[in-house]
């Protein structure tokens, strides 16, 4: 059964439309790249993924459970919206990590407010937060960045803030992680150390969707690949068969000025 | 006879200290208040914040000092207490209210100002609307308005004299009375150093805030 299916999604923004008919499904592990041009509505539809944007039209289902369906207003209440976030992971090309926080708060603050709320709380503090805190220092680890813990975002290097923002995500151990043009803020030397980590994510199985402009790498890492153009689906399939022998020709079109590189 | 001038100039400071903590007290969260007013999606609110906001930075202080003491007693409405009391009612309500809408412009730079990513960060990890505002964005807003806060705070110093028009004994009115009642000049422009000194202690105050603010960016 597929993780996540998204039919028919479409954001319309005034007279604009940005998505139409938006249609595609994940299977659980897996990798989806969704490469384009700017302004092809590829970010707006990992927003409205997460709730940063509300669809205009479409459903969303996440482990068969609609967690959005346009057409049923009881499911778009605000007060579930929060819990329904949590499904998602995002990344974000600009990081955006809390800069009064150091590395590690900036892990594990969101899981200490949430479980504040728990009732069982307030007889296990000081466990659940040990617990938290030890969980924060391993995601650290695993991103390489155990010896920056107790830095500030404006101390480390964009990679590594972006590390941290992964990390961040993942803490909330969310069903699928989406990365917004995670390196595309970033300059050609850092970008590599950023890529690696999500490889390796990607050789774990977790279930990712990344909107990005590197090619080789979608192709390498994404074990599928949607390619977006004018807010819809253009061309959909294996990663490799995509980006190498793409069918349609605006596909050609733009894969041919990253070949041109 | 200095001795004797201070001390009469202390207890005109401490009106105008009283005046100056009391507006604070109330200015600093009211503004608040008329920030988020004159933000809200809500038309009729953002609009009656924008008006309020418009009235008290498009009148003088002094003006609207004198408006808030006379105009309930000429409606025949007796708000105030009669006496020295009912003066400093009408003074830190009139100083609260026009601070309070200098200081929402402040807030207002300040929260437009924080990244909406900083926002969004903190939906996409499931925080609440509260714990973002307290968690996230009070703190950078806070850093970003110390120094025009600053700014506004010592002149708020300086405006407590604008009291004496409805006679309340603030610091300057005692000089001048005393000036009156002496002869003497001097100690009128004596209370220059009152204020120099209560300015000073702000500015060191505010420059140790900024530097404990310092260590994020």
């Amino acid at each position: 059964m597929p993780i996540l299916e998204v039919h028919n999604l479409e954001k319309h923004f005034g007279a604009t439309t940005v998505l139409e008919n938006i249609s595609f499904d994940l299977e659980p592990g897996q990798a989806l790249a969704i490469i384009g041009s700017s302004g092809s509505g590829k970010t707006t539809l990992l927003r409205c993924l997460n709730f940063l944007e509300t669809p205009s039209g479409g459903r969303i289902v996440v482990q068969g459970k609609t967690l959005f369906d346009a057409a049923d207003p009881s499911t778009q209440r605000e007060s579930e919206v929060r819990k329904k976030r949590l499904h998602f992971g995002m990344v974000f090309q600009s990081f955006n990590l809390f800069p009064q926080y150091t590395a590690l708060e900036n892990v594990t603050l969101a899981k200490k407010l949430m479980c504040q709320e728990l009732p069982e709380f307030k007889q296990n503090k000081k466990e659940m937060l040990a617990q938290i805190q030890a969980e924060g220092e391993e995601l650290l680890g695993k991103m390489g960045l155990s010896n920056r813990a107790g830095h500030y975002p404006h101390q480390l290097s964009g990679g590594q803030q972006q590390r941290v923002a992964i990390a961040r995500a993942l803490a909330m151990h969310p069903d699928i992680l989406c990365f917004d043009e995670p390196t595309s803020a970033l300059d050609p030397e850092l970008t590599g150390e950023v890529l690696k980590v999500i490889r390796g994510l990607a050789e774990q199985k977790t279930t990712m969707i990344i909107v990005t402009h590197e090619m080789a790498f979608a192709r390498d890492v994404a074990d599928k690949v949607i390619f977006m153009d004018g807010g819809v689906i253009v061309e959909r399939g294996p990663a490799r068969e995509v980006i190498e022998n793409p069918r349609q020709e605006r596909t050609k079109q733009f894969l041919s000025r990253y070949a041109e590189n | 006879m200095l001795l004797d001038v201070t001390l009469t100039l202390m207890t005109g400071m401490a009106t105008t200290f009283q005046i100056f903590i009391l507006t604070l007290v109330f200015a600093l969260p009211l503004g608040l208040v008329v920030a988020f007013g004159t933000m809200s999606s809500i038309t009729p609110l953002r609009q009656c914040c924008n008006l309020l906001v418009w009235i008290v930075r498009g009148t003088p202080l002094m003006l609207q000092l004198i408006a808030f003491m006379y105009i309930p007693g000429i409606m025949g409405y007796n708000i105030w207490p009669s006496g020295d009391a009912g003066r400093m009612m009408a003074t830190v309500v009139s100083f609260s209210l026009n601070y309070a809408c200098y200081f929402s412009v402040i807030y207002r730079g300040g929260i437009q100002g924080v990244p909406v990513g900083q926002r969004e960060a903190g939906q996409v990890l499931g925080l609440t609307k509260r714990q973002i505002f307290f968690k996230i964005t009070l703190l950078q807003m806070i850093k970003r308005i110390v120094p025009p806060m600053s700014n506004e705070i010592i002149t708020l110093v300086k405006d407590t004299s604008l009291a004496r028009i409805i006679a309340v004994y603030e610091l300057t009115f005692t000089g001048y009375s005393y000036m009156k009642s002496s002869g003497l000049v001097w100690p009128l422009f004596y209370t220059g150093v009152f204020y120099l000194v209560f300015v000073g202690v702000l500015t060191i105050l505010f420059s140790y805030i900024e530097r404990k603010l310092e260590y994020f960016r």
